[in-house]
């Protein structure tokens, strides 16, 4: 248990009388890199917010550097976190990259780099400058656009500068929600790029995705969730070429 | 006419010592009550959006309140109305505010702009990004520090030309405090139209005075508007 940096447990979420979820569990090491794939609608990207509980689960163990977030039900049976601090301080260890980039639009690409850093972790300006402006070269965006806003950059820029805002917190764990989905096809790669180089890094990584070659190439553990429970789980490269079912057969055989 | 420049410009700008009128009084009424108003809307936007119902309705109530009744209307029952209550007159401290025609002047203006401005703020705070939000959240920002840092700063860019628009109509509306005896550029204008029975020259003058504030205040909101919504303007080529 011990060498864990991440157990989720038993997620169970249901959307009135959908069940979304029923029972998906993940343990990640440090430095792994697990992509989560299926079909839309299979509840991949609801598990991956019920880890940092963008999604209130209805059941769920969530363990994180060994320690338990304290949940509770609520009113309307969703889990609730006890102590609010336990939540933020943990938002602040897992940082997220969205589908849809979701910077903050009336900031500029540095200043949305800085935010957190320093109204979350309590950083001065200049340190978190310092620490933005080498995650900005990180992933690749010139220095002389660190000034523009998120509307004058394209997704992809958008999306690098999202990822460095995520990495600027310092975080032990990034999670991925489809980062490429919303690009056009040609802005697809310099993303991925950056996501490889930081799986190379080290890094521990969770990535919601659609890009097959990405999981096959870059992962270490490939999760395959179908209508809320986990299909098949393994090694991608074996797991891809020879799938054992028959649902993860079809799925592939249509995203190809 | 020249007459009547030469015996009343004083007034119509800024008054004599000790008393002030026209535009200095004018100016001092806009930017009084749209402060005031704009530090009441501030919260009661905040309370309008509230998920609780009975928060959100109260600041309804007054909104609709306000929103629903003339500006003369409710100057004239917050000046005369209240004054007349005896309660009021046998209360000290509530006696001395209403005595004075200036603080209710002030008093009736800064709930009304303050009503216009709530619902202004509460449209653009309603229309944040769920994605913008939800990123605040995610890196572990607490409400206090997502509304301080995202939700408010981003909504109050947004409502910036709509807020434009409210102080402007408020300037206009100061009009009104002449009818309770301040002296504002139109009360001195009525004072020498009748005095030389030029009506056209006193308030053309009047007219051309409230133009060039107006004028000031468009200016200002569009440097305003340059600096706080550069992030709406499309792509600008500032390098190769």
């Amino acid at each position: 248990m011990g060498d864990y940096k991440l157990i989720v447990e038993n997620v169970f979420k249901r959307f009135g009388a959908i069940e979304v979820l029923r029972g998906v569990s993940l343990r990640a090491k440090h430095g792994d890199v697990i992509c989560i794939i299926g079909s839309s609608g299979s509840g991949k990207s609801t598990f991956l917010r019920c880890i940092n509980l963008l999604e209130r689960p209805n059941q769920a163990r969530i363990v994180l550097d060994g320690t338990e977030i304290v949940l509770k039900p609520d009113r309307s049976g969703e889990l609730n976190v006890a102590k609010p601090r336990q939540l933020r301080e943990m938002r602040s260890k897992l940082a997220m990259v969205f589908q849809h980039f979701n910077l903050w639009l009336h900031l500029t690409a540095i200043e949305n780099v800085i935010e957190a850093p320093m109204h979350v972790l309590g950083l001065s300006k200049r340190d978190a400058i310092k620490r933005g402006r080498e995650n900005l070269a990180k992933v690749g965006l010139a220095q002389q656009l660190e000034g523009r806003y998120p509307a004058q950059l394209s997704g992809g820029q958008q999306q690098r500068v999202a990822i460095a805002r995520a990495l600027t917190m310092e975080p032990e764990i990034m999670l991925f929600d489809e980062p490429t989905s919303a690009l056009d096809p040609e802005l697809v790669g310099e993303v991925l790029k950056v996501m490889h180089q930081l799986a190379s890094e080290g890094r521990t990584m969770i990535i919601v995705t659609h890009e097959m070659n990405f999981a096959r190439n870059v992962a270490n553990h490939l999760i395959f969730i179908d209508k809320g429970l986990i299909e098949e789980e393994g090694p991608p490269q074996e797991l891809l070429a020879n799938p054992n079912t028959k649902r993860m057969r079809q799925f592939l055989a249509a995203s190809r | 006419m020249m007459d009547l420049i030469k015996e009343y410009w004083q007034q119509y700008l800024w008054g004599t010592e000790g008393r002030p009128s026209g535009m200095v009084v004018t100016l001092w009424l806009t930017i009084l009550s749209v402060c005031l108003g704009f530090m009441l809307a501030i919260p009661l936007s905040l309370a309008r959006v509230s998920t609780n119902p009975i928060i959100s309705r109260l600041t309804l109530a007054y909104t609709y309140l306000f929103r629903g009744t003339p500006l003369y209307v409710q100057l004239l029952l917050i000046y005369t109305g209240i004054y007349s209550l005896h309660a009021v007159r046998a209360t000290p401290l509530l006696n001395y505010f209403f005595r004075d025609a200036f603080r209710c002047t002030i008093l009736s203006f800064t709930l009304n702009t303050g009503a216009y401005t709530t619902e202004i703020f509460a449209g653009a705070i309603r229309a944040t990004s769920l994605g913008e939000i939800e990123a605040g959240r995610a890196f572990g920002m607490s409400t206090l520090t997502l509304y301080r840092r995202i939700i408010l700063p981003s909504a109050l860019r947004r409502a910036l030309p709509a807020y434009s628009n409210e102080v402007i109509l408020m300037l206009h509306a100061t009009t009104l405090a002449s009818t309770a005896t301040i002296a504002d550029i139109l009360k001195v204008a009525r004072n020498a139209a009748s005095d030389y029975y030029l009506p056209f020259v006193a308030y053309g003058i009047a007219a051309l005075l409230y133009l060039v504030v107006s004028f000031l205040l468009v200016w200002s909101f569009h440097l305003a508007e340059r600096k706080w919504l550069a992030h709406l303007r499309p792509a600008i080529k500032r390098m190769g």
